[in-house]
């Protein structure tokens, strides 16, 4: 299933924050959209999975999704949105029980999807137990317990610290090697970017418009901290947001 | 290097630990202690009242409050004004906290809710329910069905307003995944809202009972003949103030009783907290 972009704008209270956004999310591709704080990115990933609704242009289905997918367009949330009074077996559960998918049935989907990011040992943990990259990893977990055509992940890592973000950005590099899946991947940092990225779309400050989209040709399992190619796209990707940063600082700093 | 010294500023000689400044303002748990205070408060109204510098009629004498209370209990006179409250007390305040958390919670969903019913809730919660005797035993005749409904009443306004706070201050990021996730409307409400709003409204709960606690006296000053409110109203009457303190304790202890019971099912309902 393809997902396109078609001329979205956006506008809070009269100011517009998103203009005239036209992307192709191809499937089995990893789009990565970064920009500066307060473009619009995290408002675009919710016209995406349609949490919003745009005030101009839209986003449109292209063919149907794989069999045996619960639901369609599925988020990752940066502060993980867990349930804290269930488990993280019952976390997990709880977006199969409304598709009446129960006992032994739930119990199959949640053994493999917990074994897919390493946390069979934790089903019966509650979320206070866990660590921010574990609470991370079960959200992953319950994201792929739908099976979704698109995942749409809101900044998954940013609030976890360097060395943990470092290993998970691994196990979605090696999750998505054993099974690619098609994602929106929206972030601040631009590292992230160019090892998720298959393109990697530059947002100006706001109101948000494309600026660039770049595409990186290596392919995701060979690319790893210190590639020269890669450590160039950054630069690269530095340099195009780089003033814009700087103004939506001062931007902000003003208002 | 360790030598070394700045032109001008003399040269430590005695080396002194950095002074603590950090602790404090984290109350513990210290067992015993609130027993404690009540223990040693009765000893001294005991000595007062013995050596004199207390009236009789300032304060009865609490080892005469033990036996009133004793002898009540003895002679099963006890039961007969324990069962009829703790019955009004349970089914009139089953009745306002269900209804108070069923306008709360709808108070907090739908904007219809809380815009006609808010201001409603506001105007009733001030007003002393007492007042409105003569009214509820015209609505509801003088036995047990006044009694029920005034304690409703009572119980209704704060649990209603402790409710809708709850379920206001439910993490909407939780809602937006449950949309996110193609949940129905009512797996929402009551998978993510309720469970999310649950610690809200116990401790609302505390609240709501103990205001059920005092209206249960004074439903009891509508003819009722048995009742720990009555006992107390008739001792007041009176000025038996035994009989009036053996009354207030046991007020007090089911206030304390009522308590507990909810922090255990805070304890049994709210683990996930830790």
């Amino acid at each position: 299933m393809n997902l396109t972009l078609d001329q979205i704008t956006h506008r809070y209270s009269g100011m517009p924050v998103l203009q005239e956004i036209s992307l192709e999310i191809p499937a089995g591709e990893i789009l990565c959209i970064v920009g500066p704080s307060g473009c619009g990115k995290s408002t675009l990933l919710r016209l995406i999975g349609g949490l919003e609704k745009p005030d101009e242009g839209q986003v449109l289905q292209l063919g149907t999704p794989p069999e045996g997918c619960l639901n369609p367009l599925t988020y990752v949330f940066q502060d993980f949105a867990l349930l804290p009074w269930r488990t993280v077996g019952g976390n997990i559960s709880l977006v199969l029980e409304d598709h009446g998918i129960k006992g032994r049935a739930a119990d199959a989907i949640i053994d493999d999807v917990l074994a897919r990011t390493k946390l069979s040992d934790f089903r019966k943990a509650l979320p206070r137990q866990l660590s921010g990259g574990m609470k991370q990893r079960v959200a992953i977990a319950r994201a792929l317990a739908v099976n979704p055509a698109v995942m749409l992940l809101d900044e998954p890592l940013s609030a976890l610290d360097a060395q943990t973000r470092e290993l998970l950005m691994d196990d979605l590099l090696a999750l998505w090697t054993r099974a690619p899946f098609t994602a929106v991947y929206v972030t601040h940092n631009l590292n992230e970017a160019v090892r998720l990225g298959h393109r990697i779309a530059v947002l100006s400050r706001r109101p948000g418009r494309v600026r660039e989209v770049v595409e990186i040709d290596i392919p995701l399992a060979e690319r790893h901290a210190g590639l020269a190619r890669l450590d160039e796209v950054q630069a690269h990707l530095w340099g195009l947001m780089r003033d814009e940063a700087m103004a939506a600082d001062q931007e902000l700093l003003d208002v | 290097m360790s030598d070394a010294t700045l032109p001008g500023e003399p040269r430590a000689t005695a080396a002194r630990p950095v002074p603590f400044r950090g602790g404090g303002f984290r109350p513990e748990a210290k067992r015993g202690v609130g027993l404690m205070v009540f223990v040693v408060l009765l000893l001294v109204i005991e000595w007062g009242t013995r050596a004199g510098w207390i009236g009789n009629l300032t304060l009865p004498r609490p080892s005469d409050v033990g036996a009133t209370l004793w002898d009540l209990a003895a002679s099963g006179r006890l039961w007969e004004h324990l069962g009829p409250s703790l019955s009004r007390l349970a089914v009139g305040s089953l009745l306002g906290v269900t209804t108070g958390i069923a306008v709360g919670v709808a108070i907090g969903l739908f904007s219809y809710a809380r815009a006609g019913l808010v201001p409603l809730v506001a105007a009733i919660f001030p007003i002393p329910k007492i007042a409105l005797l003569p009214l509820f035993v015209i609505w509801f005749g003088i036995d047990e069905p006044s009694k029920y409904a005034l304690i409703a009443l009572g119980t209704f306004t704060p649990t209603v307003t402790s409710t809708y706070g709850a379920v206001d201050n439910v993490d909407r990021t939780l809602i937006r995944m449950g949309q996110s996730f193609g949940l129905s409307w009512w797996s929402i409400v009551s998978k993510i809202v309720l469970p999310g709003a649950l610690p809200g409204i116990l401790s609302g709960l505390r609240v709501s009972l103990a205001i059920g606690i005092i209206l249960l006296v004074a439903a009891e000053m509508l003819g009722a003949e048995y009742g720990i409110g009555a006992y107390v109203l008739q001792a007041g009457a009176l000025y038996d103030l035994e009989r009036l303190f053996a009354g207030v304790v046991i007020l007090s202890v089911i206030g304390v009783l009522v308590s507990w019971l909810i922090g255990l099912a805070e304890k049994r309902l709210l683990r996930w907290r830790g």
